[in-house]
């Protein structure tokens, strides 16, 4: 993606790219280990258009990569590799089956005089390990959220099933990926929680727990209101790439009509329910509709241990969105839909707009222009909380922060170094434009600071960080 | 079934002679006494009541057949009515002479209904042409008349525990016309009429109203504007109000029914009530055989029913006489709550019905148990409705104990009489009651699902949080317990996250002790603990114990509490890791600490850090001691 730098030489202008995809693949060494079935071990490749004997090579380089490194740490092999105009990720996301991805460095292209052509540098050092590392697991969990395990679909149906799964579901997803916009917040991929008071919370428990005791179907339920996450009943880690999938993908696609006007053709037809505003965001669009489809996507959740595989429906009134998994053994019918639809739609509407009461009473008494005048990032990683003012908004498509890049790379370093060692720790940077960053670890969480002062020595930096803690985390224990 | 019987009979009924030619028996309403009057009393007079602190046994002079015979308040003065224009009064003062007077009613040709007390020494007496309302001078062995009005009066009611007299006037007796007694005043209070065969009631005491019931009852039920009992049934009814229900007996089917007439029907402006159960009949009453005729094999004699039904006093209020064996008996009428749980379906009502009986702790508990562990559980809805119901008259009491508490503290404010402690009744029903008679066995129930138990505690927490109700930590021990057992730990953590389960410190020790199992258990105890701001010595001690002696210190620092920590509990924590520079660091900074309370670095033998000082010198040497600042 092409961005024209803040950094504008006078009459002639230098190009920014930003960082990019180039090839992604899936492989097992295992399949292909005889001399000339090498390309027996590529079970995806994409772009799939580069030539056999490219994609060989490629594969063999990674292997081997791997495998040379193995010599040195067993336990750990080589994550990723860098080069002057690229970077490589390798993961094992199962035994034996490996994913890379290899991404361009962001590059500035100089236009030169005289019609030479421009020079092209590469900025190496621009992008983060940790950063990219966690995308690369991220597609992976996607995937597995989707599709189960590399080898459930072995066992299911060999090797063909395997690049059939792989290939559908990359080709669409890979389009989706955004590495220009990647930062901090991949590496944590956290959950935002929604703010609430205890009644209101509880009032949520109940009706969860109605539902699911009227509905003994559901197994599990998730309830979440404007994208943020309010219950789960699905284990943390599963939540987590549930939730990156909604918040990213499932509810973006869906505010749109929500948006547009009563008559906009985008909007589905209420079908004249004037007694609550629920729908479905997966499954049928109106159950009214005589040809409509009672098929909802499939998830794979606690793949380590039992391995189910479940319907997700997802139901929406106003904010309040729920996630209802029902067992993938059952057939969901259009009795079940109605039923569901007869129950929830009134309770959930009711709901949402207590929630939404509630959430202005709150923000009435903390007084909505207190909006911290600090930058900062939060994460806890018990609870995979997080919390940002940085990002303005985390769509599908684009990622929106309020600093500049530099800073946020100056964040993921910090990170890095957090991450290195057990104790607690507390970094201070003083950036190159008037800003400091702050980084403070304590026992599980981390929290980043972006302060714009002028002239603020060191001191005044540590006393700013502190009164920030003691507004914004008072209620729990951090360690200064 | 007998288990259908929700009316009985008392088991210690009052016994007396049966009514013959020798003996008349007479009930006094207002006192619940029989008088069993031998010979016009000269053979003797035995008064028997509900309990032996009213029976009293005499004789008087027999100066004609006894009409009535009622004992005022407290059994101080006996009236007699023998003729139909004057009632005789002996005193029953003690130490006083057995006086004796006699009172003719004032106005001319009128006859004296009935008369009765509405103090120890006011009467009033109906006359077919008004009432009369008399202080009785036991003393001067006379009468002052205090008060009359003149109406006719076609029947009367009297209401002892409001003292209200309710007469009938006009040509169809359809007018009913209250008065009032109080302490030597008579006041009249309005009239009504009341529509035939449709009879309505504007809002009046209730106790009254049941009166009124009593003699319009035989037409298509009865009618009132606030309260309507729906008999449909007709024929003939006796009325009995026991436990604040009104109890109505229908002579020809021989049922009895209960209404509640504080039982609502929804969406309904004129309450119009309808039976809260089925009719059913009284328990089946066996009369012990007693005395030298007894036969110890013998069973008892079953009371035949109808003869119970149809002996009915109209005029009782909370007792059944009967006579129909050579004796009578008077009982009282008793409500039993275990039938009424089968036969009322819906819990909400039911609870809402048991809630305003007099003995219903265990009964609505035992509801509750049953509700949880039966098979035709109504699902959570119904069990949030009967937590709601109960946690609201908890509630209530609760806030009526605390505007006590306040308004005792503050003392007596001026005007305000002395408030009287709120009863607790049976129906608060608390978290430890609950915790005791339900939710502690039904959390331990193999066959019921965690999933629905810890849905049920969950919905009790809610219902007391909705009513702003402190929830005990036991509650949250059950829950957690529950959570644990089933490895839940990610929802404990939730709970924990939004604060349904309260900061406590036994709750943060109970998280901290699950450490092992769930790590993240002490990042969530230690932010309880930091939320306490009363537990400052209990986080030092965690993070000592992870041996995270610094940020213990760095803590106790930042909350202002390093001056008088023990040096030696650090120095130890810090030996212990091992670790030289940390244990420089922290005897650094005692030494510093010293220094600045007491202007020198050494510790003081109170300290016991004898063996650090001793170490750090064997480690870093004597020169590395801090030294004295000397002036």
């Amino acid at each position: 993606m092409l961005m024209i730098s803040p950094r504008m030489a006078s009459g002639m202008q230098e190009k920014q790219y930003t960082p990019s995809l180039l090839s992604f693949f899936v492989y097992n060494p295992s399949f292909g280990s005889r001399e000339g079935e090498e390309e027996k071990k590529i079970l995806f490749y994409h772009p799939s258009e580069v030539e056999k004997n490219e994609k060989i090579r490629n594969v063999g380089l990674c292997e081997a990569i791997v495998q040379f490194t193995r010599t040195f740490c067993p336990t750990k092999p080589a994550k990723s590799l860098h080069t002057q105009k690229n970077r490589q990720f390798f993961f094992e996301a199962e035994d034996s089956f490996w994913i890379v991805m290899v991404v361009r460095n962001p590059m500035v292209e100089k236009p030169n005089k005289d019609g030479r052509p421009p020079t092209i540098e590469y900025q190496e050092e621009e992008i983060l390990d940790t950063v990219y590392g966690a995308v690369l697991r991220e597609c992976y969990s996607m995937y597995k959220l989707f599709n189960g395990t590399f080898g459930r679909a072995m066992e299911a149906g060999g090797v063909e099933l395997l690049m059939q799964k792989l290939d559908k579901f990359f080709y669409r997803y890979l389009q989706t990926l955004h590495l220009q916009s990647c930062d901090l917040l991949d590496v944590f991929g956290g959950i935002a929680f929604f703010p609430l008071d205890k009644m209101t919370y509880l009032k949520i428990q109940s009706f969860v727990n109605r539902v699911e005791e009227s509905l003994s179907l559901i197994k599990y339920t998730a309830f979440l209101y404007n994208d943020q996450l309010i219950w789960s009943g699905l284990e943390q880690d599963d939540m987590r790439i549930l939730y990156k999938y909604l918040t990213t993908s499932l509810f973006p696609r869906h505010s749109e009509p929500e948006l547009a006007g009563r008559d906009s053709p985008l909007r589905p037809e209420v079908a004249g329910n004037l007694l609550h505003y629920g729908r479905f965001l997966t499954g049928p669009a109106n159950l009214k509709d005589p040809e409509a489809k009672f098929r909802f996507p499939r998830i794979f959740v606690n793949t380590e241990d039992s391995y189910e595989e479940l319907h997700l429906i997802v139901y929406k009134a106003m904010s309040a969105a729920v996630c209802f998994m029902i067992s993938a053994s059952v057939e969901l019918t259009r009795e079940f839909c109605e039923q569901l639809d007869g129950l929830v739609g009134p309770q959930l509407t009711l709901l949402a707009s207590d929630i939404c009461e509630q959430y202005n009473v709150n923000r009435r008494i903390s007084g909505p222009d207190k909006e911290p005048q600090f930058k900062f990032i939060y994460f806890n990683h018990m609870n995979l909380a997080e919390k940002s003012t940085i990002h303005m908004r985390k769509t599908a498509s684009v990622s929106l922060t309020s600093v500049h890049p530099d800073l946020m790379k100056i964040l993921g370093d910090i990170n890095c170094d957090f991450a290195r060692v057990d104790e607690d720790e507390e970094i201070i940077v003083k950036a190159m434009t008037d800003y400091w960053v702050v980084g403070k670890k304590s026992d599980q969480r981390e929290l980043y600071v972006i302060l714009n002062q002028k002239n603020a020595n060191l001191i005044e930096v540590n006393e700013e960080v502190k009164r920030l803690c003691a507004t914004q985390f008072n209620n729990i224990f951090f360690l200064d | 079934m007998s288990e259908e019987h929700y009316l009985e009979l008392c088991e210690n009924p009052v016994q007396f002679e049966n009514a013959s030619s020798v003996n008349n028996v007479f009930f006094d309403e207002a006192n619940k006494q029989v008088f069993a009057v031998r010979s016009g009393g000269a053979t003797g007079v035995v008064v028997k009541g509900p309990d032996d602190k009213n029976s009293v046994a005499f004789r008087m002079d027999d100066k004609g057949e006894v009409k009535c015979i009622k004992f005022s308040i407290g059994n101080k003065i006996l009236a007699v009515q023998r003729t139909p224009k004057s009632v005789d009064f002996i005193s029953f003062i003690p130490d006083y002479p057995h006086l004796e007077c006699s009172q003719e009613c004032k106005m001319k040709n009128a006859s004296i209904l009935g008369f009765c007390w509405t103090n120890w020494n006011e009467i009033v007496f109906v006359t077919d042409q008004g009432i009369e309302f008399y202080q009785v001078l036991p003393d001067k062995r006379s009468l002052k008349l205090l008060k009359s009005q003149s109406v006719n009066v076609n029947w009367y009611m009297y209401c002892p525990e409001t003292a209200v007299i309710l007469l009938s006037t006009t040509a169809q007796g359809n007018v009913l016309q209250p008065f009032a007694f109080k302490s030597g005043t008579m006041s009249k209070m309005p009239k009504f009429e009341i529509e035939l065969p449709v009879v309505p009631k504007p809002a009046k005491p209730n106790l009254t109203e049941r009166d009124i019931a009593v003699h319009v009852v035989p037409r298509e039920g009865s009618y009132k504007k606030t309260n309507v009992l729906k008999l449909n049934t007709t024929g003939k009814f006796a009325l009995n109000v026991v436990d604040n229900l009104v109890v109505v007996h229908h002579q020809s089917s021989q049922t009895s029914i209960i209404f509640d007439i504080k039982l609502r029907e929804p969406d309904c402006a004129l309450n119009v009530h309808q039976p809260v159960l089925p009719g059913r009949s009284i328990h089946p009453y066996r009369i012990p055989l007693t005395g030298l005729a007894a036969v110890p094999t013998q069973p008892p004699v079953p009371c035949e029913l109808c003869i119970l039904y149809e002996t009915f006093s109209p005029a009782c209020l909370t007792c059944a006489v009967c006579s129909p064996f050579a004796s009578g008996y008077l009982w009282y009428l008793q409500v039993k709550l275990p039938p009424t749980v089968n036969l009322l379906q819906d819990k909400g009502k039911l609870m809402d019905f048991l809630l305003r009986r007099r003995d219903c702790k265990m009964v609505i508990l035992s509801v509750c148990a049953q509700m949880l562990n039966g098979g035709d559980k109504g699902g959570l809805p119904v069990v949030a409705t009967v937590f709601d119901k109960l946690n609201q008259v908890y509630k209530e009491y609760l806030e009526a104990e605390q505007t006590y508490t306040v308004a005792t503290e503050s003392g007596p404010s001026r005007g305000s009489a002395a408030r009287e402690r709120p009863v607790r009744t049976q129906a608060v029903i608390d978290q430890s009651d609950m915790y005791t008679h339900v939710l502690s066995s039904f959390s331990e129930k193999k066959d019921t699902s965690h999933k629905f138990i810890i849905a049920v505690l969950m919905e009790y927490i809610r219902s007391l949080n909705q009513v702003q109700i402190t929830v005990q930590h036991y509650l949250y021990e059950l829950v957690i317990k529950m959570l644990v057992q089933h490895n839940l730990f990610y929802m404990l953590h939730q709970f924990l996250q939004y604060h349904v389960l309260s900061d406590s410190k036994p709750l943060a020790c109970l998280l901290l002790s699950l450490e092992s199992t769930y790590p993240p258990a002490h990042q969530l105890s230690l932010d309880m603990l930091k939320r306490l701001s009363t537990a400052n010595d209990e986080i030092v001690e965690v993070l000592l114990s992870r041996q995270q002696v610094l940020g213990a210190l760095r803590f106790i620092r930042s909350v202002g509490g390093h001056g008088n920590i023990s040096a030696r509990k650090f120095l130890d924590a810090a030996r212990q890791t091992a670790d030289q520079m940390l244990f420089y660091t922290i005897f650094r900074f005692f030494e510093q600490r010293n220094m600045r309370l007491r202007g020198n670095p050494s510790f003081i033998p109170g300290e016991h850090c004898e063996e650090h000082v001793v170490y750090f010198k064997q480690v870093f040497g004597e020169q590395a001691l801090m030294k004295q600042v000397t002036v």
